[in-house]
């Protein structure tokens, strides 16, 4: 598979970012014409994943850096890797249940289960100590066109 | 993001509106829970229709406010909720809590 486009981004871990780095990914994603629904399935899945960094990476008191890089392919799909640097997950299969959460109050323990129903794939890699990276691939849709 | 509450005798309903995110979601959470405390309706409302965008920081909202009302025996319901809203929400099986009303 050939990449065809790419950028990155790095970022403080402020909750501010988080709508930032969404409309960044989806604006960026708008290249593959993707349809609403599609590009709001990203922009959520994207938003899940920043804001586990700002919430467990960095446990919104270090200000850390989140680091976005996303790939268009020549499949007509985005792949989109969110990396941070902070303390890891011990427990990737209990962190990826639905309505797990470490932090309890108002978080609702979604965000893996939200990105995996959203996205055709998400892997995590994590490493207690030095961070977890997130990859989310998706594939739109080819659109036909009116005039056949 | 905003929330309009409108108290009309029992019922108090918030109109959310804009996105709705875990960076947003602690100002609507006050707002809302602060017009239950002083109104402690039997019925909340919360009105998604002019909501642009909502990830899981929207449920765990929704969750919370369930989990307050619970102390009261006061119900919840949810109107409006545009389509990849209401997708989310259903995902989240907040049916089981609450009525849930799509666009």
């Amino acid at each position: 598979m050939q990449i065809t486009n790419k950028f990155t981004l790095t970022l403080p871990a402020r909750s501010s970012n988080e709508s930032f780095a969404r409309a960044c990914i989806s604006a960026f994603a708008t290249q593959l014409d993707p349809t609403i629904e599609e590009i709001s399935d990203i922009k959520t899945a994207v938003s899940e994943a920043v804001t586990n960094c700002i919430v467990h990476a960095y446990k919104e008191q270090v200000l850390g850096k989140i680091y976005i890089t996303a790939f268009l392919q020549d499949n007509n799909s985005i792949k989109i890797k969110i990396r941070d640097k902070g303390c890891g997950i011990a427990n990737i299969e209990q962190a990826m249940e639905p309505l797990y959460t470490s932090v309890g109050g108002e978080r609702a323990g979604l965000g893996f289960a939200v990105m995996e129903s959203f996205m055709d794939s998400v892997k995590v890699s994590s490493v207690v100590g030095k961070g977890t990276t997130i990859t989310m691939t998706k594939k739109i849709s080819p659109r036909i066109s009116v005039n056949g | 993001m905003s929330v309009q509450i409108n108290v009309t005798g029992e019922v108090v309903t918030a109109y959310l509106g804009g996105e709705l995110d875990h960076h947003t979601a602690k100002e609507m959470r006050e707002a809302i829970d602060s017009a239950v405390e002083l109104n402690m309706p039997t019925l909340l409302i919360l009105d998604f229709k002019d909501v642009t965008f909502m990830d899981s920081s929207g449920i765990g909202l929704v969750m919370g406010r369930y989990r307050n009302l619970l102390k009261t025996g006061a119900e919840l319901h949810i109107m409006g909720a545009p389509p990849q809203i209401y997708k989310m929400l259903k995902l989240a099986g907040i049916e089981r809590l609450a009525k849930l009303e799509s666009r």
